[in-house]
């Protein structure tokens, strides 16, 4: 089987987001980068398809130069080899952008299935899976928390507001992972050691043939609205804090 | 030239789901700012009844494609179809339900228009004639203005966020041809599971009680549920207490979670971490129960009680419960 695996990179979820005094962008002096986490879960799910299928996982991400760090890691984990879609031109890149470029990779490889995240914990935009899909002309199953595959079709289970959703469609197509999936591995010592070996192609937008003119822009970014200082209710009643706060939530808050 | 304010209501079941009635109120709203008329998709099976409704909160016009094709959504045959209507009709602005549904619509369809779409937004307005969409970035770290170069200019509103106002207009309905081969369509759903338990989605309830690795267990959270049932309201739980299995996956609130903004979080031995935070920040009023006075969830938190849970909730309960008697 020829399975793809898209990742990004993203500040850590630990990471406190500051934005720049003249809202041009976020400081990323001290942000530490790690893999999308719900990248992973799809790389996971392609690693284990591969185990039980054979074929090979290629990983394709669009990113910055230290976006390489990434594909390593999923090579680490056991990924086959990697494309890497990077060129300054593309450092705005929006939603429509990205799923253009893996778009204009992937049509150059034989692709039986395609895994991303079902979004990226940077922007949330939760864009470039069903992009992608279209623009491949083939069916999207968005964030799907199990799978199950038979020769030229594959089942997933999809969660949506009350209710849960098993769709069958055919392959091949995009899968959107969320958590749930399944648990990812981490990358090994001798993981770490091959990957330095792996191959990694490097195109940039020329190569690629894609207009970089994103279509949405993050005109401003704002810092969140500050809250106001809460006030601790004291006292050393449980009952009595408990009635206060159910006073304040009536007759202050009036949200009960 | 583009023109009108246009959006996909959303039905499931044969019913208008409360974010077409958000979508619609907002529409409006967009519309009479621009001096223009807002028209709304409406796809599915045997639903041009559900037209009217959406006349009640400011929609003009609804494009109705009703068709076996399209129930239940799947998306290439939901996409194809809004696809046709849109390209006739060249829309300045379409709106869709950051909903699941809408979600994996929207994008899909940014994707055939080869527009911009901003995911989840929690405000829109009209600034010089234009769509300025204002969203979380970073699960609310931060947030951006979003504009878009292409038409229509596509935005999906954050279920919840946005006043439901009623103002009644015509809804003339416009039936349309969605012309969706079923044989191209390559998808199906098989099984849908509901929920049974008869709650709201977390992303859609107005009240949340939400419990953390200080409940103990998953036998600790029946304290939560008990209250959760007086306010109306749903339970949500930190990532240590859905990575220990004691609550579903479905109830995880944060940044690898689910975002929500109700009127009323209650967290409940939760600590605070920055990736929990993220998740439920834009609540409209936070109240913090941990017995460490350090935790950063009071640095959130409008009202917080430093004390044990297992006495303070009850307590909460019975408060709550005499309240509202
Ligand atoms: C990539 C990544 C993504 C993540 N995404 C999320 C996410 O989406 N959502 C999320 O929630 N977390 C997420 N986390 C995990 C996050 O970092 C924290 O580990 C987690 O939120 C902690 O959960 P907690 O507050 O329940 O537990 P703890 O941090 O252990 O806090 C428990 C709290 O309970 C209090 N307590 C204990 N007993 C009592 C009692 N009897 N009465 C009152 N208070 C009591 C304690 O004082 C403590 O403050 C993520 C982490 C990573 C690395």
């Amino acid at each position: 089987m020829n399975i793809i695996a898209c990742v990004k990179q993203v500040p850590d979820t630990e990471a406190q987001i500051k934005v720049k005094a003249d809202g041009s962008g976020i400081e990323e002096g001290q942000i530490k980068w790690i893999m999308n986490p719900y990248d992973e879960y799809g790389v996971e799910e392609a690693l284990r398809l591969k185990e039980k299928n054979g074929g090979d996982v290629t990983i394709v991400s669009l990113g910055p130069a230290r976006a390489m760090e990434t594909i390593r890691t999923a090579l680490a984990m056991g990924a086959d080899k990697g494309v890497h879609v990077c060129d300054p031109a593309l450092d705005n890149a929006d939603a429509y952008v990205t799923a253009a470029a893996l778009a204009a990779v992937i049509k150059g490889l034989p692709h039986d299935i395609i895994f991303c995240g079902q979004r990226a914990v940077d922007d949330d935009s939760g864009q470039v899976g069903p992009i992608l899909a279209e623009l491949l002309g083939i069916p999207q199953l968005t964030i799907v928390t199990k799978t199950e595959y038979a020769a030229n079709t594959i089942k997933a289970i999809r969660p949506i507001e009350g209710a849960q959703l098993l769709i069958e469609t055919s392959l091949p197509c995009v899968v959107t992972a969320q958590k749930g999936l399944n648990e990812p591995r981490y990358a090994s010592l001798p993981g770490i050691m091959k990957a330095k070996k792996k191959p990694v192609d490097v195109k940039n937008a020329a190569a690629l043939g894609i207009d970089t003119q994103a279509k949405a822009k993050v005109a401003k970014f704002i810092p969140p609205p500050a809250r106001a200082a809460g006030k601790i209710i004291c006292g050393d009643d449980p009952a009595q804090k408990a009635t206060e706060v159910a006073r304040l939530l009536r007759e202050e808050a009036k949200v009960i | 030239m583009a023109k009108g304010v246009w959006i996909i209501a959303e039905q499931r079941d044969g019913a208008l789901r409360k974010i077409s009635f958000e979508l619609a109120s907002t529409a409006r709203k967009l519309a009479d700012s621009l001096g223009a008329e807002v028209s709304a998709i409406l796809l599915g099976s045997g639903i041009e009844g559900l037209a009217a409704q959406l006349g009640k909160y400011g929609v003009d016009k609804v494009y109705v494609g009703d068709s076996p094709v399209l129930e239940p959504y799947i998306t290439e045959a939901h996409a194809a179809a809004a696809a046709k209507i849109i390209k006739e009709n060249d829309p300045a602005i379409l709106l869709l339900g950051a909903s699941v549904q809408g979600k994996d619509l929207a994008a899909r369809l940014a994707g055939k228009l080869a527009t911009g779409l901003a995911t989840d937004c929690t405000d829109v307005k009209i600034a010089d004639g234009k769509l300025l969409a204002i969203r979380p970035l970073y699960a609310g770290k931060c947030f951006g203005e979003i504009v878009t170069s292409a038409n229509p200019q596509m935005a999906s509103l954050r279920p919840n966020v946005f006043p439901v106002a009623e103002n009644a207009k015509a809804a003339q309905v416009v039936k349309f041809d969605p012309a969706v081969d079923a044989a191209q369509i390559k998808s199906k759903v098989l099984e849908v599971q509901k929920d049974t338990s008869g709650k709201v989605d977390l992303t859609e309830a107005n009240v949340i009680v939400s419990g953390g690795r200080g409940m103990k267990g998953a036998e600790g959270f029946p304290l939560l549920e008990e209250l959760a049932d007086v306010l109306k309201g749903c339970v949500g739980a930190s990532r240590a207490a859905v990575d220990a299995g004691w609550r579903l996956q479905k109830d995880q609130v944060g940044q690898t979670g689910k975002v929500v903004s109700p009127n009323l979080y209650i967290a409940c031995g939760i600590s605070g971490a920055i990736q929990h935070l993220a998740g439920m920040s834009s609540s409209k009023y936070i109240v913090a129960i941990n017995k460490d006075a350090e935790a950063p969830i009071f640095a959130k938190a409008d009202y917080g009680v430093v004390d044990d849970l297992f006495k303070v909730v009850p307590e909460l309960t019975a408060a709550c419960k005499k309240l509202l008697a």
